[in-house]
């Protein structure tokens, strides 16, 4: 048997699913933190949390290539974290501290960081699904091999720019994974009752070629295997895959909501499918020991404290700031 | 020196630069095989291929993020906008996304890519195809805005451009299509930010852009000759960065400031030089500065209407004799 092929479930090796499980953690921990830190007033502005869904930011993380590029949205902390970006960074960044990522000009929407390959966070709905094909574009104009894969919510699903994105992407046959993680709420409203087709994302696909494909987006070996399988074909000049991940968002859509225009219940039903629990079942059925699992939940635990107190201590950032990088000599001039 | 047309100098332009750096690539909607609506760039599939020069979709937005995440990584792609009416429909990417990029990743990207797009009036196209929006591009910080009005300076200023590490837009004149004018030979690069003085004149300072500038030189050439009024006239060139070393010395020579725009009245790029220039040279003004522009007002399309809507040389001989003692 091929063991490399991707859709065979017992495919993957216990470091890649420790890694899974190591990077989910950290992304559930820092998620968790960066409330905690808002509930202190460390953090200002607004904040959208990917609280249960750590597994798409994670298979996806683990599955890409160094040299590949992340575009993702404003809920976009795990997918920076997930290529690699220094926690403190990030975190720093929340707090708009001078060890952020973006210096404090960004912010938690706008998260960004180039060295990994995490090629921006973007904030208005669909903006960075044609930024991702033109990622793409230079990637199959330069032969590189690289791809480009673009993290949305479902409520993007009914913009202009993600059907304009898929067109161009299809008919340019530009190595782009388009992944739509599905977490039932486009803001506060149910995407059911503002979306023509069941599946957003997916039910669109055969408008431009592309396979329906829909994934269970809480179980990160199904998002890795899916990212692997899409992500070769990419490589190899097939083209782009529009994935659909079912999911669902533990906290609200933005620090600003409470989440409570969900029905009684449901909450409580994704937890039972809590993307870690059922992974750290998983492992522990796999066969590996409890105490490898407490390791990395211990290691991933002190780690985000670290990047806290390192992000806490950071000053803020110096006023000569404000006017630096408009441009690329630095300046902010507009005249002479 | 070769007399090349303002289309011309178009293909030109991104002609020496696709020439000079593989990574230079052109996309945009008909201006492939078809050579482009406004046939601005003809010859450019046949010479660089559908590699390099490629035709996309009616998708704005496509065109915008695909030059955008291009630029990103590693190439300097020229975009194409038909008409610049059409950037409403992409504004986002404009304004939100390729302009800001830079400022929100504190540096970490640059985008060395450049937006073409027609702009302006005198085609009777109505008012969604002959708007005169450079306003809108000047108003955003982080992209550079060009608005050339002679083929020289289409083809140097797109080289510019493509050069430039950061985003620029460029706004041809649409009605200057067909204008024909003397293009150096060789590689030609003009400076991005720089004005240039036309003519020297002792009694008012002229300050135009595109099609403006050349009837602010017919109409210097009536008011001298008729009126024994004496005009500089200064082509702007470039609103993003501004030339106020430029103008503030032109205009301080003469004492009397008139701009001439195309666009409609509120918050034309006039205004913000009647503002620098009253800011920092009051003192050197003989009279009140005149602005010159298109009424507040959608365009119309009829060509006796579109012609009395937009600054003529006569309505600018007029107001300036009116005004000027």
């Amino acid at each position: 048997m091929d063991t490399t092929k991707p859709n065979e479930p017992t495919a993957l090796g216990h470091d890649i699913r420790l890694e899974l499980y190591r990077m989910q953690l950290e992304l559930r921990y820092c998620e968790k933190r960066a409330y905690d830190l808002f509930l202190q007033n460390l953090i200002k502005g607004t904040s959208h949390l990917s609280l249960g869904q750590e597994a798409i930011a994670a298979g996806f993380g683990v599955a890409m290539r160094p040299d590949d590029w992340t575009f993702c949205t404003y809920r976009g902390h795990a997918h920076t974290l997930a290529r690699g970006a220094s926690m403190e960074g990030v975190l720093g960044e929340l707090m708009g501290r001078q060890c952020g990522l973006l210096g404090g000009k960004g912010g938690s929407m706008h998260l960004t960081d180039v060295s990994k390959g995490a090629m921006g966070s973007y904030a208005i709905i669909g903006a960075h699904l044609p930024v991702a094909a033109g990622a793409a574009w230079s990637a199959q104009y330069r032969g590189t091999e690289q791809v480009a894969v673009c993290f949305f919510g479902d409520g993007t699903t009914n913009i202009g720019a993600f059907h304009e994105a898929l067109n161009f992407s299809v008919v340019w046959k530009l190595p782009v994974i388009f992944v739509c993680e599905n977490n039932l709420y486009m803001e506060y409203t149910p995407i059911s009752s503002v979306t023509a087709v069941e599946h957003p994302a997916a039910d669109r696909a055969s408008a431009y070629g592309l396979e329906k494909i829909v994934v269970d987006g809480n179980d990160a070996d199904e998002v890795y295997r899916t990212a692997v399988k899409y992500m070769e074909r990419a490589r190899k000049g097939g083209g782009p895959a529009l994935i659909e991940c079912m999911t669902y968002r533990h906290s609200g859509h933005s620090r600003a909501d409470p989440g409570q225009y969900r029905p009684e219940g449901e909450l409580e039903r994704w937890l039972e499918r809590d993307p870690i629990k059922i992974y750290r079942e998983r492992l522990l059925g796999l066969g590996i020991v409890e105490a490898t699992l407490t390791d990395i939940e211990g290691a991933s635990m002190r780690k985000v404290d670290e990047a806290t107190e390192t992000a806490k201590g950071s000053p803020v950032p110096t006023l000569d700031q404000i006017e630096k990088n408009v441009w690329a000599d630095g300046s902010a001039a507009w005249r002479n | 020196m070769a007399e090349l047309t303002y289309r011309d100098a178009v293909a030109a332009g991104i002609a020496q630069e696709m020439r000079r750096d593989e990574n230079v690539v052109f996309l945009g909607e008909d201006i492939g095989a078809a050579g482009g609506v406004f046939k601005a760039t003809v010859g450019l599939f046949e010479e660089f291929g559908p590699r390099r020069v490629r035709d996309t979709p009616i998708s704005e937005q496509a065109i915008l993020g695909a030059a955008m995440g291009a630029a990103m990584t590693g190439l300097r792609p020229i975009a194409e906008i038909m008409f610049s009416d059409f950037l409403a429909v992409c504004w986002d990417l404009v304004a939100n996304e390729i302009a800001k990029t830079r400022y929100m990743t504190d540096g970490q990207i640059t985008l060395p890519l450049v937006i073409r797009t027609a702009n302006g009036a005198g085609s009777r196209f109505g008012a969604q195809h002959s708007q005169a929006v450079e306003n809108w591009a000047m108003a955003i910080p982080g992209i550079k805005v060009l608005a050339p009005a002679f083929p020289a300076d289409v083809k140097g200023l797109i080289a510019a451009a493509v050069r430039d590490p950061d985003p620029v837009i460029i706004f041809e004149q649409k009605s200057l299509y067909a204008f024909k004018g003397e293009v150096p030979d060789g590689e030609h690069v003009e400076p991005i930010g720089k004005a240039k003085v036309l003519r020297h004149g002792t009694d008012c300072t002229i300050v135009a852009l595109a099609l403006m500038v050349h009837r602010a030189l017919a109409a210097a050439e009536i008011l001298e000759r008729d009126h024994g009024i004496s005009c500089t006239v200064v082509d702007v060139r470039s609103l993003v960065p501004l030339d106020t070393l430029t103008i503030l010395a032109e205009v301080a020579k003469t004492g009397r400031l008139v701009t001439i725009e195309e666009n409609p009245r509120l918050c034309g790029w006039g205004a913000e030089i009647a503002s620098i220039v009253a800011d920092e040279i009051f003192w050197d003004l003989d009279g009140p500065i005149i602005r010159i522009t298109t009424p507040h007002i959608p365009l119309p399309s009829a060509d006796w209407l579109e012609d009395n809507t937009i600054p003529s040389v006569e309505r600018v001989v007029r107001e300036i004799r009116e005004k000027i003692d």
